[in-house]
């Protein structure tokens, strides 16, 4: 069923119209041709498809278009202001956490997140002190609130350091 | 996909109206469960209410000293409120031990209850399953089922069902005695939350006792003065669904059980609150063997099946070594 929508994504707004059964996934990389994300297993399990939602991290592919409304779509490439690399996009390069970088734009967006959420405090299922607000994102802090991101070149051992070293430059990784 | 059309509502009674008019149509909260099951051809909504935008993302103190949280908190706000992990931790760590980072920013409190109990048969519209498509079978029952049930099964006849509810957050709801507060054509009412969701019985189709148009609006805590622990075995680290998993709190004075609240998850097609072992254990010694008698209580109606037997002394373990846990937190 047909549905008129506008889309914001990475600072810009797209009028479209969209059959109600497209995923927020399929409706920016088929339609606003924004491959940045990308379609793994398409169930909510890989992580492939990771965007940041007026600024938390979801899986794109279970998100349907038409419920997005006015919120803002940030992409991999959208976290990139005037074609300068984001720091986490350096620091994968810098620490080659990726083989075929497939996950990637996914994992970076995921991390973005996993920054936000560490300096809001959240704390994680490997958190020792649930009171304790003062994140500090250990090596297992990393990879538990990474999990929901596959690499299946298994590049993980490359990722954990590229993201601990934005968190400690960003003061949440002592 | 089936085609279906999308509707928003102004507030939950307009939505609740436009939905007892659609005899095929669903409530949407955040999407992480039933937009999966919609492309994998297993649910099939001819009309989505959307009800994340106007279900309340609030907390708010009730005047007990419990908590009523908003049916459209996320997953991940909610475990990171302040009153819960200090008040509640047993359910921070629940919500925390489910799913991944993405899905706990979408999922909501009251769509996590509503998620559908589910095994690989149910997902695989090519595989028999009583729940799907009732009068079919149950395709797990002889075959793959390593993480299927052991308690409260159907074993045979047209309701055979073998799976699990995957929820963390509802198995530390229910030690919690959590109430549910629902909206429907007839007004609105509170459900215990011991009360929401069904064994299969003969029916395996329907996971909850909810009437078709009925939307969670808020849940109820009860204030909590007792120390509470969750715990999960799952076959990775992160990002499972629980072999099985406990969701406990426990009051020991002069080294006799005075009180003790015990749910597992993982084990059966509900959370499942553990009453035997509770009632075998109030006023026991809190000792390893007082907790190993009481586990043993509740396990004696276990069924398991023939490739999931591991987890009755899996579950006995865990009840076990949580509850040893807690003395020593409580001592």
């Amino acid at each position: 069923m047909d549905t008129p929508i506008t889309l914001r994504v990475d600072g810009a707004a797209h009028p479209l119209t969209v059959d109600t059964r497209t995923t927020l996934l399929d409706a920016l990389r088929e339609r606003l041709r924004n491959t940045s994300p990308k379609k793994g297993c398409d169930h909510g399990q890989c992580g492939a498809c990771t965007v940041l939602l007026d600024g938390r991290r979801v899986n794109s592919c279970l998100v349907l278009a038409v419920t997005v409304g006015d919120a803002e779509v940030t992409t991999s490439d959208g976290l990139a202001e005037d074609g300068v690399p984001h720091a986490l996009h350096r620091s994968f390069v810098e620490h080659d956490a990726f083989q075929c970088g497939y996950c990637t734009p996914g994992q970076v967006c995921s991390a973005a997140g996993v920054l936000a959420e560490a300096r809001a405090g959240w704390p994680s299922a490997v958190t020792g002190d649930l009171r304790d607000e003062d994140v500090q994102l250990s090596d297992a802090e990393i990879r538990e609130r990474m999990s929901g991101n596959l690499c299946r070149c298994a590049a993980y051992a490359n990722i954990v350091p590229a993201v601990a070293e934005v968190a400690e430059a960003e003061g949440v990784r002592r | 996909m089936r085609e279906f059309r999308y509707e928003r509502a102004a507030d939950p009674a307009a939505a609740v109206a436009l939905l007892a008019d659609e005899p095929h149509g669903a409530f949407l909260g955040g999407g992480t469960n039933l937009v999966d099951l919609m492309k994998l051809g297993v649910a099939t909504p001819d009309v989505l209410v959307d009800v994340r935008e106007l279900a309340s993302r609030e907390v708010t103190e009730l005047p007990d000293g419990g908590l009523r949280i908003g049916a459209g908190v996320p997953n991940a706000d909610l475990a990171a409120d302040r009153r819960v992990r200090e008040r509640f931790p047993v359910l921070a760590q629940a919500l925390l031990a489910g799913a991944s980072g993405q899905l706990r920013n979408r999922a909501t409190t009251g769509g996590n209850l509503l998620q559908r109990t589910r095994c690989g048969y149910f997902t695989d519209v090519t595989r028999p399953c009583n729940k799907r498509s009732p009068g079919t079978g149950c395709g797990a029952l002889e075959g793959v089922h390593r993480n299927h049930a052991i308690l409260g099964q159907t074993l045979e006849g047209p309701g055979t069902c073998v799976a699990t509810h995957p929820s963390d957050m509802a198995v530390a709801l229910l030690a919690l005695d959590a109430v549910v507060r629902v909206l429907g054509p007839d007004g609105e009412r509170s459900i215990p939350l011991a009360e929401l969701h069904r064994l299969p019985g003969d029916d395996p189709s329907r996971d909850t006792t909810l009437r078709h148009g009925e939307l969670i609006t808020a849940l109820d805590l009860p204030p909590l003065d007792l120390p509470s622990r969750y715990r999960k075995v799952r076959d990775r680290a992160s990002f499972a669904f629980a072999l099985v998993s406990i969701a406990a709190a426990l009051r020991v004075e002069d080294g006799v059980v005075r009180e003790v609240r015990l749910a597992l998850g993982g084990v059966a097609h509900t959370p499942w609150r553990s009453r035997a072992a509770e009632q075998a254990l109030v006023g026991q010694p809190a000792t390893e063997e007082s907790f190993a008698a009481a586990a043993d209580a509740e396990l004696a109606a276990a069924t398991p099946l023939r490739d999931n037997t591991f987890k009755v002394p899996l579950t006995r373990n865990l009840v076990v070594r949580t509850l040893l846990e807690l003395t020593g937190a409580a001592a």
